[in-house]
């Protein structure tokens, strides 16, 4: 992981309009390395919205999202970023290990091996199963496992607990803290409360 | 070549998909043997006029076994989130889609073009315009997968998207039905038919350079919503 100071992510002045109803407006935040941003909020607050912003799916209504001073969507950032929304990105007719190769193949090559990241999200052994016959929780950790295998600084996650058990929430945790740990940083929403020791954690309030 | 890996792993996961698919994948192909077949039955005893409109049945059956099949090129990537990751990947869009058609080629246009040489002999095509129907199926089915997935990308995020896909990519495949159909008329009466295969292939070359970008832009349209 590359602990290269000079990244950054800046939301400035960002408001989004749905059907008639305004969501948020006038939202700047700045996120430094190991820094961990977490959106909070009713449903229906906005909080998805914003993420997919800063992903770049959507256009805000107004101001920017800029990485690294420029504004996205540039081809840089999208190299520098890995994305785990609601849905899982996942299909359910390919083995785990063909599902991660293919992840792999999209992005570039990041610190962990397949092997290993499955190590560490607790699903070796699984190598060759059809994701149809994986848990709610196991296909979770699978997704949250294409984050270790390929580059990326910046993670962005859409309430990366939903459908884990306690260990597999603590897991995930502690996965998010080393990766902090290591320069990188993290946008995510969460219904749970986040225990991040030892990480710097900026909440937005969206209502 | 990185970017060259991307490509190939998307057109080997989607052959891999299509292969544990495979009724799914079948379905275009049965569709374009059932409809030839059911031609000579309709028509009864009259093999001239069979022969006769032998170029068009088959022509008109390929397109519209490739439009029912287009509806799969994006809806379950769009479905499951991966199209969210393909748009995510650093490579360009363009490139990643590119892959995803020429995997729906070679599932559904390839298959197309092996059956064919049968039913044309079924229809009582003469023998000097079945290599000619072969190349014109060759040129044409894949112009047919690159105009649709513009259609598709369009409409992939709509819950209702099958009638305006049809009424989107119908004109424009008109052109190729044309083109294809009458190449193949004038080689089984023992014209020259060079004029048309020009046209069919500068069609394909300039749907294979023109048609990934609007799609990459209309995928990226669609998950907006």
């Amino acid at each position: 992981m590359q602990s290269n100071s000079t990244h950054q992510l800046q939301g400035e002045n960002l408001s989004c309009t749905r059907d008639d109803r305004e969501l948020f407006t006038g939202l700047g935040f700045t996120v430094h390395p190991g820094q961990v941003l977490l959106l909070e909020g009713n449903n229906g607050s906005g909080k998805t919205s914003l993420l997919r912003i800063i992903c770049g799916f959507r256009e805000p209504d107004t101001g920017a999202v800029r990485w690294c001073g420029e504004e996205i969507p540039q081809s840089q950032y999208y190299s520098d970023m890995a994305y785990v929304g609601h849905l899982d990105g996942i299909k359910k007719e390919l083995t785990v290990l063909e599902n991660l190769k293919l992840s792999l193949a999209l992005g570039q090559p990041g610190k962990l091996t397949i092997q290993k990241a499955l190590d560490k999200v607790q699903l070796s052994g699984y190598e060759d199963t059809l994701i149809q016959a994986l848990s709610a929780g196991q296909k979770r950790r699978l997704s949250l496992a294409r984050l270790l295998i390929t580059h990326n600084v910046l993670w962005i996650l859409d309430e990366p607990f939903t459908s884990l058990d306690k260990q597999g929430i603590e897991l995930i945790e502690s996965l998010m803290a080393e990766h902090c740990a290591n320069g990188g940083m993290i946008v995510m929403t969460s219904h749970h409360d986040v225990n991040l020791q030892g990480v710097d954690v900026q909440r937005i309030r969206l209502s | 070549m990185a970017m060259f890996d991307a490509f190939a792993a998307i057109v080997r996961r989607d052959l891999v998909l299509a292969m544990r698919r495979r009724s799914e994948v079948a379905n275009p192909v049965l569709f374009f043997i059932l409809v030839i077949t059911l031609f000579p039955l309709g028509i009864g005893a009259q093999p001239k006029l069979l022969q006769a409109i032998a170029p068009g049945i088959i022509w008109v059956s390929a397109l519209l076994a490739t439009m029912l099949s287009l509806d799969s090129l994006f809806r379950s990537d769009f479905d499951d989130g991966s199209l969210e990751q393909i748009l995510l990947s650093p490579y360009p869009t363009s490139i990643l889609v590119l892959g995803k058609i020429t995997a729906h080629w070679l599932t559904t246009g390839l298959p197309l073009l092996i059956v064919a040489p049968l039913l044309a002999v079924f229809l009582g095509m003469p023998n000097q315009s079945l290599s000619i129907l072969l190349l014109t199926l060759l040129l044409g089915t894949p112009i047919l997968s690159l105009i649709g997935a513009v259609g598709v990308a369009l409409t992939v995020g709509l819950r209702r998207g099958g009638m305006i896909l049809s009424l989107l990519v119908l004109p424009l495949y008109v052109p190729v039905l044309i083109f294809a159909s009458n190449a193949v008329e004038m080689a089984s009466s023992g014209l020259p038919v060079t004029a048309q295969i020009n046209i069919l292939i500068s069609m394909l070359l300039m749907a294979l350079v023109l048609a990934p970008w609007p799609t990459a832009a209309a995928l990226k349209m669609s998950i907006n919503s």
